[in-house]
C-alpha cells in the first residue's frame, strides 16, 4: 500500500491558487441557427406581420395601398363571409372527426395485428402521396361522376334519398355537393391522421393487452381503460395534423364542390388575385382565420393536457 | 370463448372419442373480423383514386375531359408530352424541387443540429418560429408572402426564385422535424468515444456524426422535394407568369384534362413504388451477404 | 509507435489529481479531490451512483472541464487538452460502439485519426486478444453483450493508452458473463501493464480487480487502500457497510490497557485491539463482520478470550448451502447478523436462545457518533 497515497493537502500550496473555469460561451448554434431562422423570419413572419398591417388599410391595386386605420375591413370580414367561414369550420370538423373514425381501426390493426407485414401496410398508407394530390383528388371526378358504379349503387341502395334529405347531396349526383367536399378531405388527410396514431400505438407492449385480460378487462375494455389512454399523443397529434390544414383548405371545396360549399380559402384567394380593391380584407379574412385556429388548437391542447407536444 | 368448455379430464384414457373441433359462435366471428373488416374498406378508400388514375391513363376520352371511360388506347402512354405545355411544367416543377431541397436541407439540418446539440436562450422562440409554418393556413402564407413580394420587387419579378424562396420556407421546418428526431435518437456517447478515440470534431462529424444522421438526412430531404413538387396554393400566390405542374393540372380542369395528367400520376406511383421496391432488395441482398 | 509523441505521452506517468473540484451550480459533484495513481495498478473508484465518481472519470477522459483543480499525466499538466489530444482512452458503459462501421474498423478507429498507416498487424493483434478475430467483418449490432464489451475494451487498449478509464464497464452484462469478463480484465491488464481505472458501484465487481480501491461519497474519497485493509479495517460507518456487510454496536472505551481496549455496550464489556480503536476514551462502534461472529446455544462452548453478547434470540435462519445466515436479535433490541460456514453444525431455528462470540482480534473500531446505517441501504442498481 505504500504505492497508492492521497497527495498530502500540505502539497497544495505548491500549485498555482484554484481558479474557478469559466465556461466559454458558445456561438456555434448561433451561427447554425441564424441562415434558417432568418429565411422564415423574412418569408413567413413579417409577411404574415405585414399582412396585420395590411388589414387596416385601404387603396386598390393601382393607387397603393394606404394604411388608414380602416377597422370596418374586419367588419366586412366577419360579416359578409357568414357562409364560408360556416363551411370551413364545419368541413374542417366533419374530416377530422372522420379521419379519426376510420384512421384509428386501421392504425390499431397495422400496429398490433400487422405482424411481419406492418412495413408493407404502412408503406402502402404513405405511397399514394407519392402521386400529386391534385390529381388524386380529380380522380375523385371519376369515381363519383353521376354513372359511376359507386353512384349507380349508393342510388338503388337509396343513400342518396337520405343524404339529398340532409343536404349533404344534391338530387342524384354525389359530385358538386357538400358530401364528395368532405369525402375528398377525408381521402386526402386520412394518412396525417394514420401516421402518428400508428407511431403511438406501435409504442405500446403488447403484453399489456395481456396484462388487461389478465386483469377481467373484456377486449373492448382494455382498449377504453388501456390503449386508448396510452395513444392519446398520437390521437392528439393525429387530429391537430388533420384539423390545421384542412381549416385553410380549398382545393376540395373548388374541385369536388359546387358554388355553396365556398370556404374561406377561396375567398382569400380570390380577394388577392382576382380583386384589385381584395387585399385589405383578404389580410383581415387572414387574419381572423389564423386567430381562429390558433385559439381553437390551443384550447384543444389544453384541453388534452398535452402542453409538450410541440 | 363462453363456448369453449375445459375438456373433462377423463379425455386422456383413450377411449374417449376425438376431441371436437372448437366451436364459435358466430357473433365472436364477426367480431373478430370488424377491425380487419374496416382496415380493408379504409385501404381500397386510399387506394383506389391511384387504381382510377392508372385504369383511365389508358383511356381515349370523348372531349376534352378524361374523367368518364371511353375506350381502351395507348396514346397518352405513348406521346406523353403530346401538350408540350404540360412537359415544361413538369420541368419547372422538378427544377424547383431540387433547388429548394437543397436549400431546405441545409438550413433545416443546420437548425436541427444546433437544437439538438446546443443548449441557447429564446429556444421556445425558436420552436415557435418553426412550429408556425407547419400550423398557419398555406392560403395565408401564399397570399401574404405574395404581399411582400409585390410591395418589395414588384409584380414582374415574380418567377423562379420567388416559387424557390417560398418553398423554402415552408420545406425548413419538415426538415428540421426530421433531422431533430433521427439525431435526438442517436446516442451521443458515440461522438463523446470518437473524442476519446482521437477525432477531432470536424473528424468526428465525418466519420461519426454524419454516416449516423445520413438516412435522416436522405429522408428530410426527400420529403422536402415530395413537399416542393406538389404545392399548389403557396405556388400559385408566387409563380407569376410560371406555371408549375400542379398549377397546369388545376388549369387543366378549367379547360382540358387530357389523359397524360393519369400518365404522370401513374408514373409518379410507378417510379416510387419501384425505388422502393428496389431499396428492399438491395437491403435484403445486403444482409443475406453478412 | 511512433505517433505516441504526438499525444505527448511520456514513459513511466502516475495519474495525478490536485484538487479537482466539479460543481453543477450550487450542485457539487466532486469536492476537492487529491489523488495519485501509480502507473501500472488496477485503480478503483467505488461508491453509489450520483457519489461523483462519473464526474471524476470524465474530467480524467477531458469530456468533462474541471471547475477547480489539475490534471498531471507523469509532469504533464492535461487538463486543458481536448479529451481526442489526450493519451486516455475510454470503456463506455454503454461501450458506444460505432453502430455504422465493422468490429475491424470500429477497433481501428483511434489509430486511424491519428494517421497511423497500416492498421492491420495491431487491429488483428488486439482482436487475438480479446478472443474475437473471427467476428472482425461483424456489426456492432449483431455481437453478444460480451462480445460487444470486449470489442469496446479492444477498441480503447490498442491506442496503448497511459490510463485506461473503464465506466461501470460489466454494468450490463449478466451476473455470470460478469464474473468471467471480472477475470479476464484482470487479465489483459497484467499482460499489457496499463493503468487501467475502474469505476463501478459494484463493491464486488472493485475487490476481485483491483488493486486499490478508493471509495467515494458525496463527491469525497472516504478511504483508500487495498481490498483486504479496506474490508478488513474500514475507517467509517460508510466504508463498513458499503463494502460488504457489518454487524456496529455503539459503546464507550473503559480504557486501554497493554494492546487492548476495553469497550462497554449494553452493559457487556467487550474487547478489541487498540490499534484498531481510533479513541482513547469516549463514543465509539465496534464493528464486527457477520462471517467472523460464531453462535453458541451455551455459555461453556465460548472460548476464553472471545467477545460474547448473551442472551441473543435468533429471529431468522435462511440455509444457503455454504453457509447458515442467522439474525439475532440481542436484549438491548439490536440486530446481529451471523453467516456460519456449513461445517454440520446443527441449525439453529427461529426462537432459539443463543450466544454470540468472536475474536478481538477481528473487530475493528470506528470513531463514535457516526450514522451507523450509513451507506448500508445504497441500492445497487445495475445503472
Amino acid at each position: 500500500m505504500t504505492a497508492v497515497v492521497p497527495t498530502p493537502a500540505a502539497e497544495k500550496p505548491v500549485e498555482p491558487p484554484p481558479k474557478e473555469r469559466r465556461p466559454r460561451r458558445n456561438l456555434t448554434p448561433w451561427i447554425l441557427l441564424l441562415p434558417g431562422l432568418l429565411w422564415l423570419v423574412v418569408f413567413f413572419l413579417v409577411p404574415i406581420l405585414t399582412s396585420v398591417s395590411a388589414s387596416v388599410q385601404q387603396g386598390d391595386y393601382d393607387d397603393g395601398f394606404k394604411l388608414t386605420w380602416h377597422w370596418a375591413n374586419y367588419v366586412d370580414a366577419v360579416t359578409k363571409f357568414g357562409p364560408q367561414y360556416l363551411h370551413s369550420g364545419l368541413y374542417s370538423l366533419l374530416c377530422t372527426v372522420l379521419c379519426l373514425l376510420l384512421g384509428y381501426p386501421v392504425a390499431y390493426f397495422i400496429a398490433f395485428k400487422g405482424g411481419r407485414w406492418k412495413s408493407l401496410l404502412m408503406a402502402l398508407v404513405i405511397v399514394p402521396s407519392f402521386t400529386s394530390f391534385l390529381i388524386r383528388t380529380i380522380a375523385w371526378k371519376t369515381i363519383l361522376a353521376d354513372n359511376s358504379p359507386l353512384v349507380r349503387l349508393l342510388g338503388d341502395l337509396h343513400v342518396l334519398k337520405l343524404t339529398t334529405a340532409l343536404g349533404w347531396t344534391v338530387g342524384d349526383h354525389v359530385l358538386a355537393s357538400p358530401a364528395a367536399v368532405v369525402c375528398g378531405m377525408v381521402y386526402n388527410f386520412l394518412p396525417f391522421t394514420i401516421l402518428p396514431l400508428y407511431t403511438s400505438l406501435e409504442k405500446i407492449d403488447p403484453r399489456l393487452h395481456e396484462a388487461g385480460h389478465d386483469l377481467y378487462c373484456n377486449t373492448f375494455t382494455t382498449w377504453r381503460r388501456i390503449t386508448l389512454p396510452l395513444s392519446m399523443p398520437g390521437v392528439i397529434g393525429g387530429t391537430l395534423l388533420t384539423f390545421i390544414p384542412a381549416v385553410g383548405d380549398y382545393i376540395n371545396a373548388q374541385l369536388l364542390g359546387n358554388p355553396n360549399t365556398g370556404v374561406v380559402g377561396q375567398k382569400i384567394e380570390d380577394l388577392f388575385l382576382r380583386n384589385t380593391q381584395g387585399y385589405p380584407v383578404g389580410s383581415a379574412i387572414s387574419v381572423v382565420m389564423m386567430v381562429g385556429t390558433l385559439v381553437l388548437v390551443m384550447s384543444y391542447i389544453r384541453k388534452a393536457g398535452t402542453e409538450d407536444l410541440i | 370463448m363462453s363456448t369453449v368448455t375445459a375438456p373433462p379430464a377423463a379425455r386422456t384414457t383413450a377411449a374417449t372419442p376425438a376431441p371436437e373441433p372448437r366451436r364459435r359462435s358466430p357473433l365472436a366471428w364477426i367480431r373478430e373480423h370488424t377491425l380487419l373488416a374496416v382496415t380493408i374498406v379504409v385501404f381500397v378508400f386510399m387506394l383506389l383514386p391511384n387504381a382510377v388514375i392508372l385504369w383511365m391513363s389508358f383511356n381515349r376520352p370523348v372531349g376534352k375531359y378524361d374523367y368518364v371511360w371511353n375506350e381502351f388506347s395507348l396514346d397518352a402512354w405513348r406521346h406523353p408530352c403530346a401538350n408540350s405545355e404540360m412537359c415544361h411544367s413538369i420541368g419547372l416543377s422538378l427544377q424547383v424541387g431540387v433547388v429548394a431541397t437543397i436549400v431546405a436541407t441545409l438550413l433545416g439540418t443546420m437548425i436541427a443540429f444546433a437544437m439538438v446539440r446546443y443548449r441557447f436562450k429564446a429556444r421556445s422562440g425558436v420552436n415557435a418560429l418553426l412550429f408556425l409554418p407547419m400550423a398557419a393556413p398555406e392560403v395565408v402564407m401564399g397570399a401574404t408572402l405574395a404581399a411582400l413580394f409585390f410591395n418589395t420587387v414588384g409584380p414582374g419579378a415574380l418567377g423562379f426564385w420567388t416559387i424557390t424562396i417560398a418553398h423554402v420556407m415552408f420545406c425548413v421546418s419538415y426538415v428540421v422535424v426530421t433531422v431533430k428526431s433521427r439525431l435526438a435518437g442517436m446516442d451521443p456517447t458515440l461522438e463523446r468515444a470518437a473524442q476519446d478515440l482521437y477525432a477531432s470534431p470536424a473528424q468526428t462529424f465525418r466519420h461519426v456524426t454524419l454516416p449516423l444522421v445520413a438516412p435522416g438526412i436522405a429522408a428530410a430531404a426527400l420529403l422536402a422535394f415530395a413537399l416542393s413538387v406538389d404545392d399548389y396554393i403557396i405556388t400559385v400566390f408566387t409563380a407569376g407568369n410560371l406555371e408549375t405542374f400542379p398549377m397546369y393540372v388545376w388549369g387543366s380542369v378549367q379547360r382540358a384534362y387530357p389523359a397524360q395528367i393519369d400518365v404522370i400520376g401513374s408514373l409518379m406511383l410507378l417510379g416510387t413504388m419501384t425505388v422502393i421496391a428496389l431499396s428492399q432488395l438491395v437491403g435484403r441482398a445486403r444482409t443475406a451477404r453478412r | 509507435m511512433s505517433s505516441n509523441d504526438v499525444l505527448g505521452r511520456t514513459e513511466g506517468g502516475d495519474l495525478r489529481l490536485v484538487g479537482l473540484t466539479k460543481r453543477y451550480g450550487s450542485f457539487t459533484a466532486v469536492d476537492d479531490l487529491n489523488l495519485t495513481v501509480p502507473q501500472g495498478s488496477f485503480f478503483a473508484l467505488l461508491g453509489a451512483s450520483g457519489c461523483g465518481k462519473t464526474t471524476t472519470l470524465r474530467m480524467v477522459s477531458g469530456l468533462e472541464e474541471p471547475t477547480v483543480g489539475q490534471i498531471f499525466l507523469g509532469d504533464e499538466d492535461v487538463t486543458d487538452r481536448k479529451p481526442y489530444r489526450r493519451p486516455v482512452n475510454t470503456v463506455f458503459q454503454n461501450y458506444a460502439l460505432f453502430p455504422h462501421l465493422d468490429i475491424y474498423e470500429n477497433v481501428a478507429f483511434g489509430l486511424r485519426r491519428r494517421g497511423v498507416r497500416d492498421v492491420r498487424k495491431p487491429v488483428e493483434e488486439m482482436l487475438d486478444l480479446v478472443e474475437l478475430g473471427h467476428v472482425a467483418k461483424r456489426k456492432p449490432h449483431q455481437l453478444s453483450g460480451g462480445q460487444q464489451q470486449r470489442i469496446a475494451l479492444a477498441r480503447a487498449l490498442i491506442n496503448q493508452p497511459q490510463v485506461l478509464l473503464l465506466d461501470e464497464p460489466l454494468g450490463a452484462l449478466d451476473l455470470k458473463l460478469r464474473r468471467q469478463m471480472q477475470i479476464e480484465l484482470k487479465r489483459i491488464q497484467l499482460e499489457v501493464g496499463l493503468t487501467f481505472v475502474h469505476v463501478t458501484h459494484d463493491q464486488e465487481e472493485a475487490m476481485t480487480m483491483a488493486d486499490t480501491i478508493a471509495v467515494m461519497n458525496a463527491g469525497r474519497i472516504e478511504q483508500m487502500g487495498s481490498p483486504a485493509q479496506l474490508y478488513e479495517n474500514p475507517r467509517t460507518t460508510f466504508v463498513a457497510n458499503f463494502l460488504g456487510q457489518s454487524n456496529l454496536i455503539p459503546g464507550t472505551v473503559e480504557g486501554v490497557t497493554g494492546g487492548t481496549a476495553t469497550i462497554s455496550a449494553h452493559g457487556q464489556r467487550l474487547t478489541l485491539d487498540a490499534a484498531r480503536c481510533p479513541v482513547s476514551s469516549g463514543l465509539v462502534i465496534l464493528g464486527v463482520r457477520p462471517e467472523k461472529v460464531q453462535i453458541a446455544t451455551c455459555d461453556a462452548e465460548v472460548p476464553s478470550g472471545h467477545n460474547k453478547l448473551t442472551g441473543g434470540v435468533v429471529l431468522d435462519t435462511s440455509f444457503i448451502g455454504v453457509s447458515t445466515q442467522y439474525l439475532v436479535k440481542l436484549p438491548s433490541g439490536e440486530e446481529l447478523s451471523v453467516f456460519e460456514q456449513n461445517t454440520g453444525r446443527p441449525i439453529q431455528r427461529p426462537g432459539a436462545e443463543v450466544t454470540v462470540f468472536w475474536d478481538p482480534g477481528q473487530g475493528f473500531g470506528l470513531e463514535g457518533g457516526q450514522d451507523i446505517e450509513a451507506g448500508a441501504d445504497v441500492e445497487e442498481d445495475a445503472a
